[in-house]
Protein backbone atom coordinates (compact mmCIF):
# COMPACT_ATOMS: atom_id res chain seq x y z
CA UNK A 1 0.00 0.00 0.00
CA UNK A 2 0.72 3.22 -0.79
CA UNK A 3 1.53 5.71 2.37
CA UNK A 4 -0.06 8.74 2.83
CA UNK A 5 -1.50 10.94 5.72
CA UNK A 6 -3.83 10.51 8.00
CA UNK A 7 -6.35 12.85 9.46
CA UNK A 8 -9.19 12.36 12.49
CA UNK A 9 -11.48 15.66 12.26
CA UNK A 10 -13.80 15.89 15.03
CA UNK A 11 -16.27 17.97 13.10
CA UNK A 12 -17.70 17.77 9.37
CA UNK A 13 -15.80 21.36 8.59
CA UNK A 14 -12.42 20.23 9.39
CA UNK A 15 -13.46 17.43 7.71
CA UNK A 16 -14.11 19.78 4.33
CA UNK A 17 -10.52 21.79 5.38
CA UNK A 18 -8.59 19.42 5.30
CA UNK A 19 -9.90 17.62 2.02
CA UNK A 20 -9.79 20.90 0.22
CA UNK A 21 -5.91 21.28 1.81
CA UNK A 22 -4.81 17.98 0.71
CA UNK A 23 -3.49 17.31 -2.87
CA UNK A 24 -5.56 14.21 -3.41
CA UNK A 25 -7.40 13.25 -0.12
CA UNK A 26 -10.34 11.03 -0.14
CA UNK A 27 -12.75 10.65 3.07
CA UNK A 28 -12.74 7.61 4.70
CA UNK A 29 -15.94 5.76 6.19
CA UNK A 30 -16.22 2.21 6.99
CA UNK A 31 -13.27 1.26 4.77
CA UNK A 32 -14.67 -1.88 3.50
CA UNK A 33 -14.17 -0.84 -0.25
CA UNK A 34 -11.31 1.66 -0.01
CA UNK A 35 -9.17 -0.14 2.23
CA UNK A 36 -9.24 -3.37 -0.13
CA UNK A 37 -8.77 -1.40 -3.13
CA UNK A 38 -5.74 0.54 -1.37
CA UNK A 39 -3.97 -2.24 -0.36
CA UNK A 40 -4.89 -4.08 -4.12
CA UNK A 41 -2.99 -0.56 -5.06
CA UNK A 42 -5.76 -0.02 -7.17
CA UNK A 43 -6.05 3.47 -5.80
CA UNK A 44 -4.34 5.64 -3.41
CA UNK A 45 -4.57 9.15 -1.99
CA UNK A 46 -2.44 11.63 -0.49
CA UNK A 47 -4.40 12.30 2.46
CA UNK A 48 -7.28 10.29 4.25
CA UNK A 49 -9.39 11.56 5.83
CA UNK A 50 -11.01 9.72 8.36
CA UNK A 51 -15.07 10.58 9.57
CA UNK A 52 -15.13 7.56 12.05
CA UNK A 53 -14.75 10.70 15.32
CA UNK A 54 -17.09 13.28 14.01
CA UNK A 55 -20.36 13.27 16.13
CA UNK A 56 -23.75 13.15 14.51
CA UNK A 57 -23.31 11.80 11.28
CA UNK A 58 -24.22 8.14 12.83
CA UNK A 59 -27.86 7.41 13.49
CA UNK A 60 -31.73 6.44 12.45
CA UNK A 61 -33.95 9.01 13.17
CA UNK A 62 -37.97 8.67 12.21
CA UNK A 63 -40.06 11.56 11.38
CA UNK A 64 -42.99 12.84 9.78
CA UNK A 65 -41.84 12.20 6.19
CA UNK A 66 -40.18 8.81 6.72
CA UNK A 67 -36.77 7.96 7.70
CA UNK A 68 -33.20 9.71 8.28
CA UNK A 69 -30.10 7.59 8.48
CA UNK A 70 -26.65 9.52 8.57
CA UNK A 71 -23.96 8.93 6.40
CA UNK A 72 -22.02 6.98 9.07
CA UNK A 73 -24.40 4.20 10.20
CA UNK A 74 -23.27 0.72 9.96
CA UNK A 75 -25.44 -1.68 8.14
CA UNK A 76 -25.55 -3.78 11.54
CA UNK A 77 -27.14 -0.74 13.05
CA UNK A 78 -29.99 -0.57 9.92
CA UNK A 79 -30.58 -4.44 10.06
CA UNK A 80 -31.62 -4.18 13.44
CA UNK A 81 -32.84 -0.64 14.18
CA UNK A 82 -36.33 -1.22 15.25
CA UNK A 83 -37.95 2.33 13.14
CA UNK A 84 -36.21 0.69 10.10
CA UNK A 85 -38.20 -2.52 10.43
CA UNK A 86 -40.95 -0.91 11.33
CA UNK A 87 -41.20 1.42 8.76
CA UNK A 88 -39.52 0.05 5.91
CA UNK A 89 -38.85 -3.56 6.68
CA UNK A 90 -37.43 -4.33 3.18
CA UNK A 91 -34.72 -1.57 4.13
CA UNK A 92 -33.45 -3.48 6.77
CA UNK A 93 -33.65 -6.71 4.89
CA UNK A 94 -31.46 -5.37 2.35
CA UNK A 95 -28.68 -4.30 5.14
CA UNK A 96 -28.31 -7.58 6.69
CA UNK A 97 -27.84 -9.39 3.30
CA UNK A 98 -25.21 -7.34 3.06
CA UNK A 99 -21.88 -9.33 2.75
CA UNK A 100 -21.21 -10.54 6.45
CA UNK A 101 -21.11 -10.05 9.96
CA UNK A 102 -17.75 -8.59 9.81
CA UNK A 103 -18.74 -6.39 7.10
CA UNK A 104 -21.50 -5.25 8.65
CA UNK A 105 -19.95 -3.87 11.60
CA UNK A 106 -17.72 -1.51 10.02
CA UNK A 107 -19.67 -0.59 6.48
CA UNK A 108 -21.50 2.48 6.40
CA UNK A 109 -24.50 3.42 4.02
CA UNK A 110 -22.97 6.79 3.27
CA UNK A 111 -19.38 4.68 2.14
CA UNK A 112 -21.54 2.14 0.48
CA UNK A 113 -23.07 4.75 -1.96
CA UNK A 114 -20.52 6.98 -2.64
CA UNK A 115 -18.14 4.24 -3.81
CA UNK A 116 -21.10 2.79 -5.97
CA UNK A 117 -20.18 -0.36 -6.39
CA UNK A 118 -21.93 -1.70 -9.42
CA UNK A 119 -23.07 -4.86 -7.14
CA UNK A 120 -23.37 -2.90 -4.15
CA UNK A 121 -26.86 -3.06 -2.50
CA UNK A 122 -27.50 -0.01 -0.93
CA UNK A 123 -27.54 1.68 -4.19
CA UNK A 124 -30.93 -0.18 -4.99
CA UNK A 125 -32.33 0.64 -1.85
CA UNK A 126 -31.93 4.54 -2.23
CA UNK A 127 -33.02 4.37 -5.96
CA UNK A 128 -35.65 1.53 -5.56
CA UNK A 129 -37.32 3.52 -2.15
CA UNK A 130 -37.11 7.00 -4.16
CA UNK A 131 -34.43 8.14 -1.17
CA UNK A 132 -32.90 11.97 -1.24
CA UNK A 133 -29.07 12.16 -0.33
CA UNK A 134 -28.36 14.95 1.52
CA UNK A 135 -24.40 16.13 1.24
CA UNK A 136 -22.78 19.33 3.33
CA UNK A 137 -24.14 21.45 0.69
CA UNK A 138 -27.22 20.15 -0.92
CA UNK A 139 -30.08 17.49 -1.20
CA UNK A 140 -29.89 15.40 -4.61
CA UNK A 141 -32.83 12.99 -5.60
CA UNK A 142 -32.10 9.54 -6.00
CA UNK A 143 -32.87 9.61 -9.47
CA UNK A 144 -29.64 11.81 -10.06
CA UNK A 145 -27.18 10.23 -7.82
CA UNK A 146 -25.75 7.21 -9.95
CA UNK A 147 -24.45 8.19 -13.02
CA UNK A 148 -21.94 5.72 -13.92
CA UNK A 149 -19.43 2.79 -12.89
CA UNK A 150 -18.67 3.91 -8.88
CA UNK A 151 -19.52 7.28 -10.42
CA UNK A 152 -22.15 9.25 -8.94
CA UNK A 153 -22.98 13.17 -8.74
CA UNK A 154 -20.73 14.57 -6.15
CA UNK A 155 -18.74 17.32 -6.22
CA UNK A 156 -14.93 17.20 -5.47
CA UNK A 157 -14.69 17.58 -1.49
CA UNK A 158 -18.80 16.93 -1.45
CA UNK A 159 -19.75 14.40 1.46
CA UNK A 160 -22.82 12.53 2.05
CA UNK A 161 -24.18 13.44 5.76
CA UNK A 162 -27.47 11.53 5.46
CA UNK A 163 -29.91 10.12 3.20
CA UNK A 164 -33.62 10.64 3.67
CA UNK A 165 -36.37 7.84 2.79
CA UNK A 166 -39.37 8.28 2.25
CA UNK A 167 -42.05 5.25 4.19
CA UNK A 168 -43.48 3.55 1.23
CA UNK A 169 -47.36 1.66 1.86
CA UNK A 170 -45.49 -1.64 0.12
CA UNK A 171 -41.70 -2.45 -0.38
CA UNK A 172 -39.95 -5.52 -1.14
CA UNK A 173 -36.18 -6.87 -1.03
CA UNK A 174 -34.96 -9.76 -3.16
CA UNK A 175 -31.31 -10.54 -3.94
CA UNK A 176 -29.65 -13.31 -5.52
CA UNK A 177 -26.40 -12.66 -3.86
CA UNK A 178 -22.66 -14.25 -5.39
CA UNK A 179 -22.08 -17.47 -2.48
CA UNK A 180 -18.92 -16.01 -1.58
CA UNK A 181 -18.67 -12.20 -1.16
CA UNK A 182 -22.15 -12.02 -0.77
CA UNK A 183 -22.54 -9.21 -3.68
CA UNK A 184 -25.55 -8.82 -5.27
CA UNK A 185 -25.15 -10.99 -9.33
CA UNK A 186 -28.57 -9.37 -9.11
CA UNK A 187 -30.95 -7.56 -7.08
CA UNK A 188 -34.18 -6.05 -6.89
CA UNK A 189 -35.74 -3.33 -4.42
CA UNK A 190 -38.90 -2.40 -5.31
CA UNK A 191 -41.68 -0.16 -3.94
CA UNK A 192 -45.67 1.32 -3.92
CA UNK A 193 -45.86 4.56 -2.68
CA UNK A 194 -48.90 7.00 -3.49
CA UNK A 195 -50.01 4.35 -6.60
CA UNK A 196 -46.39 5.04 -7.77
CA UNK A 197 -44.15 2.12 -8.15
CA UNK A 198 -40.08 2.15 -8.18
CA UNK A 199 -38.39 -0.67 -8.99
CA UNK A 200 -34.57 -0.94 -8.76
CA UNK A 201 -31.90 -3.41 -10.37
CA UNK A 202 -28.44 -3.48 -8.96
CA UNK A 203 -25.55 -5.38 -9.78
CA UNK A 204 -26.93 -6.05 -13.64
CA UNK A 205 -25.02 -2.86 -15.24
CA UNK A 206 -22.56 -0.70 -14.59
CA UNK A 207 -24.50 1.41 -11.82
CA UNK A 208 -28.23 0.63 -10.69
CA UNK A 209 -31.05 1.40 -12.95
CA UNK A 210 -35.09 1.35 -13.09
CA UNK A 211 -36.88 -1.02 -15.49
CA UNK A 212 -40.23 1.63 -16.67
CA UNK A 213 -41.97 -1.32 -18.26
CA UNK A 214 -42.00 -3.09 -14.93
CA UNK A 215 -43.08 0.05 -13.14
CA UNK A 216 -45.82 0.57 -15.31
CA UNK A 217 -47.17 -3.48 -15.22
CA UNK A 218 -47.06 -2.93 -11.36
CA UNK A 219 -48.39 -0.19 -11.18
CA UNK A 220 -51.69 -1.30 -12.85
CA UNK A 221 -51.71 -4.77 -11.28
CA UNK A 222 -49.20 -4.80 -8.34
CA UNK A 223 -48.76 -8.15 -8.76
CA UNK A 224 -46.05 -11.01 -9.62
CA UNK A 225 -48.22 -12.29 -11.85
CA UNK A 226 -48.19 -8.98 -14.02
CA UNK A 227 -44.38 -9.27 -14.36
CA UNK A 228 -45.38 -12.19 -16.44
CA UNK A 229 -43.68 -11.73 -19.82
CA UNK A 230 -41.30 -8.56 -19.39
CA UNK A 231 -38.00 -9.01 -20.26
CA UNK A 232 -34.94 -7.24 -19.55
CA UNK A 233 -32.63 -6.98 -22.95
CA UNK A 234 -29.12 -8.69 -21.84
CA UNK A 235 -27.45 -6.10 -24.22
CA UNK A 236 -25.39 -4.18 -22.00
CA UNK A 237 -25.67 -5.87 -18.97
CA UNK A 238 -22.27 -7.12 -16.97
CA UNK A 239 -20.81 -10.70 -17.75
CA UNK A 240 -18.20 -12.55 -15.09
CA UNK A 241 -17.55 -15.81 -14.21
CA UNK A 242 -20.50 -15.73 -12.50
CA UNK A 243 -23.08 -14.83 -14.33
CA UNK A 244 -23.48 -14.29 -18.49
CA UNK A 245 -25.69 -10.98 -19.83
CA UNK A 246 -28.73 -13.66 -20.51
CA UNK A 247 -28.41 -15.42 -17.14
CA UNK A 248 -28.20 -11.80 -15.18
CA UNK A 249 -30.93 -10.29 -17.82
CA UNK A 250 -33.47 -13.00 -16.32
CA UNK A 251 -32.32 -13.01 -13.12
CA UNK A 252 -34.01 -9.74 -13.55
CA UNK A 253 -37.13 -11.09 -13.72
CA UNK A 254 -37.13 -13.57 -11.12
CA UNK A 255 -35.57 -11.06 -8.38
CA UNK A 256 -38.45 -8.94 -9.66
CA UNK A 257 -41.39 -10.89 -8.90
CA UNK A 258 -39.49 -12.23 -5.56
CA UNK A 259 -39.38 -8.68 -4.49
CA UNK A 260 -42.82 -7.92 -5.73
CA UNK A 261 -43.70 -11.29 -3.26
CA UNK A 262 -41.82 -9.84 -0.17
CA UNK A 263 -43.64 -6.66 -0.66
CA UNK A 264 -47.22 -8.11 -0.43
CA UNK A 265 -46.15 -10.68 2.08
CA UNK A 266 -48.01 -9.78 5.50
CA UNK B 1 4.86 9.14 6.22
CA UNK B 2 4.55 11.13 9.77
CA UNK B 3 4.08 8.42 12.39
CA UNK B 4 1.15 8.95 14.90
CA UNK B 5 0.72 8.04 18.13
CA UNK B 6 -1.94 5.89 19.14
CA UNK B 7 -3.19 4.73 22.58
CA UNK B 8 -5.39 0.84 22.45
CA UNK B 9 -6.31 -0.95 24.93
CA UNK B 10 -5.89 -4.53 23.57
CA UNK B 11 -7.51 -7.30 26.06
CA UNK B 12 -7.67 -5.35 28.76
CA UNK B 13 -3.83 -3.77 28.69
CA UNK B 14 -3.37 -0.33 27.83
CA UNK B 15 -0.54 0.06 24.99
CA UNK B 16 0.84 3.50 23.22
CA UNK B 17 2.43 3.30 20.59
CA UNK B 18 4.04 4.92 17.15
CA UNK B 19 2.66 4.00 13.68
CA UNK B 20 2.44 4.35 10.31
CA UNK B 21 -0.93 5.22 9.44
CA UNK B 22 -0.88 2.64 6.83
CA UNK B 23 -0.07 -0.10 9.49
CA UNK B 24 -2.69 -2.33 9.38
CA UNK B 25 -4.03 -3.56 12.67
CA UNK B 26 -3.60 -7.21 12.02
CA UNK B 27 0.34 -6.23 11.77
CA UNK B 28 -0.10 -4.28 14.34
CA UNK B 29 -1.45 -6.77 16.90
CA UNK B 30 1.11 -9.10 15.24
CA UNK B 31 4.14 -7.36 14.69
CA UNK B 32 4.51 -4.59 17.12
CA UNK B 33 2.56 -6.09 20.02
CA UNK B 34 3.79 -9.61 19.54
CA UNK B 35 0.51 -10.90 19.45
CA UNK B 36 0.37 -13.23 16.77
CA UNK B 37 -2.80 -15.60 17.84
CA UNK B 38 -4.84 -13.20 15.30
CA UNK B 39 -3.48 -14.70 12.19
CA UNK B 40 -3.50 -13.06 8.61
CA UNK B 41 -5.02 -15.04 5.79
CA UNK B 42 -6.42 -13.20 2.39
CA UNK B 43 -5.16 -9.89 3.79
CA UNK B 44 -8.12 -8.42 2.16
CA UNK B 45 -11.29 -8.48 3.83
CA UNK B 46 -12.52 -12.57 2.80
CA UNK B 47 -11.04 -14.92 4.75
CA UNK B 48 -12.12 -13.58 8.39
CA UNK B 49 -9.07 -15.24 9.54
CA UNK B 50 -7.99 -11.62 11.46
CA UNK B 51 -11.14 -11.44 12.91
CA UNK B 52 -10.84 -9.38 16.61
CA UNK B 53 -13.38 -7.35 18.30
CA UNK B 54 -12.56 -3.84 18.25
CA UNK B 55 -15.22 -1.65 20.79
CA UNK B 56 -17.20 -4.90 21.43
CA UNK B 57 -18.20 -5.90 17.37
CA UNK B 58 -16.41 -8.32 15.70
CA UNK B 59 -13.70 -6.26 12.56
CA UNK B 60 -11.54 -7.54 10.25
CA UNK B 61 -8.43 -6.48 12.03
CA UNK B 62 -6.95 -6.22 8.08
CA UNK B 63 -9.31 -3.89 7.12
CA UNK B 64 -8.57 -1.67 9.65
CA UNK B 65 -5.98 0.73 10.07
CA UNK B 66 -4.58 0.98 13.60
CA UNK B 67 -5.16 4.41 13.92
CA UNK B 68 -8.30 3.75 13.38
CA UNK B 69 -8.45 2.15 16.73
CA UNK B 70 -6.49 4.76 18.23
CA UNK B 71 -8.71 4.81 22.06
CA UNK B 72 -10.53 1.84 20.93
CA UNK B 73 -10.87 -1.56 22.75
CA UNK B 74 -9.84 -4.19 21.44
CA UNK B 75 -10.10 -7.76 22.34
CA UNK B 76 -8.41 -10.79 20.58
CA UNK B 77 -8.06 -14.78 20.77
CA UNK B 78 -5.11 -13.79 23.48
CA UNK B 79 -7.64 -12.45 25.96
CA UNK B 80 -10.27 -14.97 25.59
CA UNK B 81 -9.10 -17.79 27.93
CA UNK B 82 -5.75 -19.64 28.41
CA UNK B 83 -4.86 -23.46 28.78
CA UNK B 84 -6.12 -23.71 32.17
CA UNK B 85 -8.84 -21.49 32.29
CA UNK B 86 -10.62 -22.43 28.30
CA UNK B 87 -13.54 -20.29 27.51
CA UNK B 88 -16.24 -22.38 26.87
CA UNK B 89 -15.79 -21.65 23.01
CA UNK B 90 -12.56 -22.71 23.10
CA UNK B 91 -13.47 -25.97 25.53
CA UNK B 92 -16.42 -26.87 22.78
CA UNK B 93 -14.07 -26.11 19.82
CA UNK B 94 -11.37 -28.54 21.41
CA UNK B 95 -14.05 -31.44 22.44
CA UNK B 96 -16.23 -31.19 19.04
CA UNK B 97 -13.10 -31.22 17.29
CA UNK B 98 -14.11 -27.94 15.30
CA UNK B 99 -10.50 -27.79 13.58
CA UNK B 100 -7.78 -29.21 11.74
CA UNK B 101 -5.31 -27.19 10.83
CA UNK B 102 -6.27 -24.47 13.50
CA UNK B 103 -5.23 -21.64 11.03
CA UNK B 104 -8.75 -20.11 10.62
CA UNK B 105 -9.92 -20.70 14.19
CA UNK B 106 -8.78 -17.64 16.21
CA UNK B 107 -11.10 -15.46 14.17
CA UNK B 108 -13.99 -18.21 13.94
CA UNK B 109 -13.63 -18.05 17.90
CA UNK B 110 -14.05 -14.28 17.85
CA UNK B 111 -16.97 -14.53 15.12
CA UNK B 112 -18.97 -17.64 17.35
CA UNK B 113 -18.39 -15.53 20.15
CA UNK B 114 -20.24 -12.53 19.41
CA UNK B 115 -22.86 -14.72 17.87
CA UNK B 116 -23.16 -16.25 21.48
CA UNK B 117 -23.80 -12.52 23.03
CA UNK B 118 -26.20 -12.00 20.93
CA UNK B 119 -28.09 -15.20 20.28
CA UNK B 120 -27.84 -17.80 23.13
CA UNK B 121 -29.67 -20.37 21.73
CA UNK B 122 -28.34 -20.33 17.74
CA UNK B 123 -29.89 -22.84 15.35
CA UNK B 124 -27.77 -24.13 12.46
CA UNK B 125 -28.88 -21.62 9.87
CA UNK B 126 -27.98 -19.03 12.54
CA UNK B 127 -24.79 -20.25 13.20
CA UNK B 128 -24.08 -20.99 9.40
CA UNK B 129 -24.90 -17.02 8.92
CA UNK B 130 -22.73 -16.09 11.63
CA UNK B 131 -19.35 -17.56 10.39
CA UNK B 132 -20.06 -16.59 6.66
CA UNK B 133 -17.65 -14.59 6.75
CA UNK B 134 -15.13 -17.03 7.97
CA UNK B 135 -13.66 -19.34 5.48
CA UNK B 136 -12.05 -22.74 7.03
CA UNK B 137 -10.65 -25.12 4.12
CA UNK B 138 -10.17 -27.43 6.28
CA UNK B 139 -13.35 -28.90 8.12
CA UNK B 140 -16.32 -28.72 6.07
CA UNK B 141 -17.73 -26.04 8.85
CA UNK B 142 -19.73 -29.59 10.05
CA UNK B 143 -17.45 -29.46 13.29
CA UNK B 144 -17.12 -25.80 13.66
CA UNK B 145 -21.12 -25.76 13.64
CA UNK B 146 -21.63 -28.61 16.07
CA UNK B 147 -18.62 -27.21 18.31
CA UNK B 148 -20.60 -23.69 18.12
CA UNK B 149 -23.97 -25.42 19.28
CA UNK B 150 -22.33 -27.14 21.81
CA UNK B 151 -20.79 -24.02 23.33
CA UNK B 152 -24.31 -22.80 23.24
CA UNK B 153 -25.15 -25.28 25.38
CA UNK B 154 -21.66 -25.31 27.58
CA UNK B 155 -22.92 -21.56 28.03
CA UNK B 156 -26.61 -21.56 28.99
CA UNK B 157 -25.33 -24.27 31.56
CA UNK B 158 -22.60 -21.92 32.84
CA UNK B 159 -25.45 -19.32 32.94
CA UNK B 160 -27.98 -21.46 34.68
Amino acid sequence: MYPFTYHRPASLDDARARLAASEDGRPLAGGMSLIPTMRFRLSSCSDLVDLNAIDGLAGIERHEGGIRIGAMTRHAAVEASAEVREAIPALAALAGSIGDVQVRNRGTIGGSICFADPAADYPAGILGLGASVNTDRRSIAADDFFTGLYETALEDGELVVSVDFPVPERAGWAKFGNQASRFAVVAVMVSLAGGAVRLAVTGAKSHVFRVPEMEAALAADFSAEALEGIAVASEGLNEDLHADAAYRAHLVGVMAKRAVRAALAP
Amino acid sequence: MERETISVTVNGRAYERQVEPRRLLSDFLRDDLRLTGTHVGCEHGVCGACTVMMDGVTARSCLTFAVMADGAEIETIEGLGSVDAMHPVQRAFWEKHGLQCGFCTPGMLMTAVELLERNSDPSVDDIRDAISGNLCRCTGYQTIVDSIRYAAHLMREDGA
